[in-house]
């Protein structure tokens, strides 16, 4: 029954669908690594992303506008949330800005409600990339494989903003050690505000690349934030080689599943999890004592 | 009133007025209660949740069937009231606000609830204290005789009819139907409902996979699907579980390879995902509003439903709330008032048609016995307008013969 294609074909919707899950976790994993904060409204800016991504596009007629100006203007939005409402927390416990994440999700997706309606509004897949394309082994939607390849590129500038500029040394020495850096002169604030604007962005770039997948609808984020806190914490709390290790480990799981044992293709990713937590509890490639 | 500062003020008479009434409310309740007894009506719904869109639309066509009944005059001349409660989507909360209609607010009935298992729990009250509820949940298990009592009704079409009319348009002999099927029981009772329709009309299984309930993305099932090289890809789930569905398969290109069909072609999910991702796929409806080009009842539903909600149409869920209210008054109106024995008696004589042609209640398992319509999603340049959504391929006339027998369901003969 089960063909060399059949399972090739699997094992490339796997990765695709782990390419999905890095691109849900990176503004999550970003954020915690460099802040320390779990932002638990990170399933509604989400959201949030989408919606925005839909309005702009409605309103230019275009989806790449949509694509470019939201991830912006969240991730603006993002920052006022750093400055007005998480920066009064730091230096309190870690649960404060926990729970002032979690208070401001359920904030978001009323709001949305209240102005968009709750029945979801429909996003359609942009005309150039609709359609499916013949990989040999079997037929994949190109919008899928545009995802895959908007997420390998914006891991090769994160990687070299990271790791080559100067604002990705203060960025990495700040997740290190803050005072030392306040010593140094460096004001740490307006790095961690850039920051958390990044991640917000991410995470609304995320948004507005799923909804031609997923459709629209204010509650489209809660399943994310779990997805995004399985990927997160299998590769380890704040690493980037994590997060992208374990988004395609997941995503492998969940499509592996899917084909001998369809009914438990949700479960097996919380397993993973389970698993990983016991044999390694920082995660893949967590450091230890850091979560 | 005006004083001369400007700022208004009562006159002596009228606070002296205001006190005498309000004294004569508090003091003589039974008084007021007795000149305007009114029958209470609970609506257990799921008003948040991933199904609010439909039960938001049950509640504005119950509202609208206890109006109507008000505006001629009420029922046995006493006026009727809707008790509208949020079973959140779960049976404790369901059975929790049911017995909480039935102790505290002294409904004289209950209609409602959207999913199977809370429809259950809901029944499980009534039946304890001696209630009529009409169920508007798609169900067989209510059916069933382990789970009935007199007093349960069922307004809703059940997944063995519905199934049944949509597999008579859509599967032939020697048809090759793959199945996508949601994991918990309205998925398997439609799967069930399916695989006897198909024995029945010669065609054949070529794969069944189940997927968690809620599930965001499909694209992992799709390879298999593919390879199972179907005539049909039959999708058995509801609600936004529906809506994604159909849009990965459709992205996957499976709608080039497969008729796409569906138990129930849901009108709010369609209006969520666009014309593009749904064209051409196929699915039952107890209700569609263009069943008014042949039935007088639907007009004159679509009407009054319109000019209440400032010109939107009736939903197929909708209608639910409508037909399931509709008939409870219409008995209560024929036994003379509430009396549950009364209403009951008067129900399972009862023929009603309010919306979509006539309907009765089966002796043996109170199903109502009612049309199913099969629809077809219209391509975006044939909608004549915003609503028309769909293309009725056709209508199956009700009929007990279209049920499972009351024997099969464990009656007595």
């Amino acid at each position: 029954m089960m063909d060399a294609e059949l399972i090739a074909m699997q094992l490339f919707s796997g990765i695709a669908l782990g390419a999905i899950l890095i691109m849900v976790a990176l503004g999550l994993s970003i954020i915690f690594g460099m802040l320390g904060v779990v932002n638990f409204a990170h399933g509604a800016l989400f959201m949030v992303g989408a919606y925005a991504g839909l309005w702009v596009a409605s309103l230019t007629g275009s989806f790449w506008w949509g694509l470019l100006v939201a991830p912006l203007a969240v991730g603006i939005f993002g920052m006022a949330i750093e400055y007005l409402l998480i920066r009064p927390l730091y230096g309190r416990s870690v649960d404060d800005p926990l729970l002032l994440t979690f208070g401001l999700g359920y904030v978001l997706v009323e709001a949305v409600r209240i102005v968009f309606g709750s029945d979801g509004i429909p996003f359609q897949t942009p005309p150039q990339l609709a359609g499916v394309a013949d990989l040999g082994i079997g037929f994949f939607p190109i919008y899928r494989l545009f995802v895959i390849a908007v997420v390998a590129l914006l891991l090769l500038l994160l990687w070299l903003v990271l790791e080559k500029t100067k604002f990705g040394l203060i960025v990495r020495a700040g997740a290190q050690d803050p005072q030392i850096m306040r010593v140094l002169g460096v004001d740490i604030s307006r790095v961690w505000l850039l920051v958390f604007g990044l991640g917000v962005g991410l995470t609304a770039l995320g948004g507005v690349l799923a909804a031609p997948m997923r459709n629209v609808n204010p509650e489209m984020g809660s399943l994310v934030l779990a997805e995004a806190f399985v990927v997160t914490v299998i590769g380890g709390m704040g690493s980037l080689v994590g997060a992208i290790v374990a988004g395609l480990l997941v995503g492998v799981a969940i499509s592996m599943t899917a084909l001998f044992a369809p009914e438990m293709a949700t479960i097996v990713m919380f397993a993973l999890m389970a698993l990983v937590l016991l044999v390694r509890p920082q995660g893949l490639f967590g450091k230890p004592g850091r979560a | 009133m005006k004083s001369r500062t400007g700022i208004p003020s009562a006159s002596r008479r009228d606070v002296l007025a205001g006190f005498a009434t309000g004294t004569a409310v508090i003091a003589m309740p039974w008084v007021a209660r007795a000149q305007a007894e009114t029958i209470r009506i609970g609506f257990p719904t799921p008003l948040t949740g991933p199904f609010a869109a439909e039960a938001k639309d049950q509640v504005k066509s119950a509202e609208l069937a206890v109006k109507l009944v008000n505006d001629r005059g009420g029922v046995a001349g006493r006026k009727v009231e809707l008790l509208v409660r949020d079973d959140k989507l779960n049976a404790g909360e369901a059975a929790t606000r049911t017995l909480e209609l039935i102790e505290k607010d002294k409904v004289h009935a209950i209609v409602g609830a959207l999913s199977s298992a809370v429809q259950l729990a809901v029944n499980e009250v009534t039946r304890a204290r001696g209630v009529i509820y009409v169920s508007i949940s798609q169900s067989d298990t209510i059916n069933e005789v382990k789970d009935f009592s007199r007093f349960t009704f069922h307004e809703a079409l059940n997944p063995h009819m519905t199934t049944a009319a949509v597999a008579k348009q859509t599967f032939k002999p020697g048809t090759k139907v793959a199945y996508l099927v949601a994991d918990y029981a309205y998925g398997h009772e439609m799967l069930r409902g399916f695989k006897r329709a198909q024995a029945a009309l010669g065609a054949v299984s070529v794969g069944e996979i189940l997927h968690p309930f809620g599930a965001a993305d499909y694209s992992t099932f799709m390879p298999r699907l593919r390879s199972m090289r179907p005539d049909i890809l039959c999708i058995c789930n509801f609600g936004r579980d529906q809506a994604n569905a159909i849009k990965q398969a459709v992205d996957f290109g499976m709608n080039r390879q497969a008729q796409i069909v569906v138990p129930v072609l849901l009108n709010n999910q369609r209006l969520a995902i666009g014309a593009e991702a749904f064209e051409g796929v196929i699915g039952g409806a107890n209700y569609y509003w263009r069943l008014e080009e042949t039935i007088p009842s639907a007009k004159a539903f679509n009407d009054a439903f319109k000019a209440a909600n400032g010109g939107a149409y009736p939903t197929d869920y909708g209608a639910y709330g409508f037909t399931g209210v509709s008939a409870l008054l219409l008995a209560m109106e024929k036994a003379g008032g509430p009396d549950t024995d009364k209403v009951i008696a008067a129900l399972e004589a009862l023929t009603y048609d309010v919306a979509k042609g006539p309907q009765h209640y089966r002796k043996c398992d109170h199903q109502s016995v009612q049309s199913v319509l099969v629809l077809k999603s219209k391509k975006k340049a044939d909608m004549k307008n915003e609503a028309d959504l769909f293309e009725i391929l056709a209508i199956e006339p009700g009929s007990e013969a279209a049920l499972r027998s009351c024997t099969e369901l464990g009656f007595p003969a």
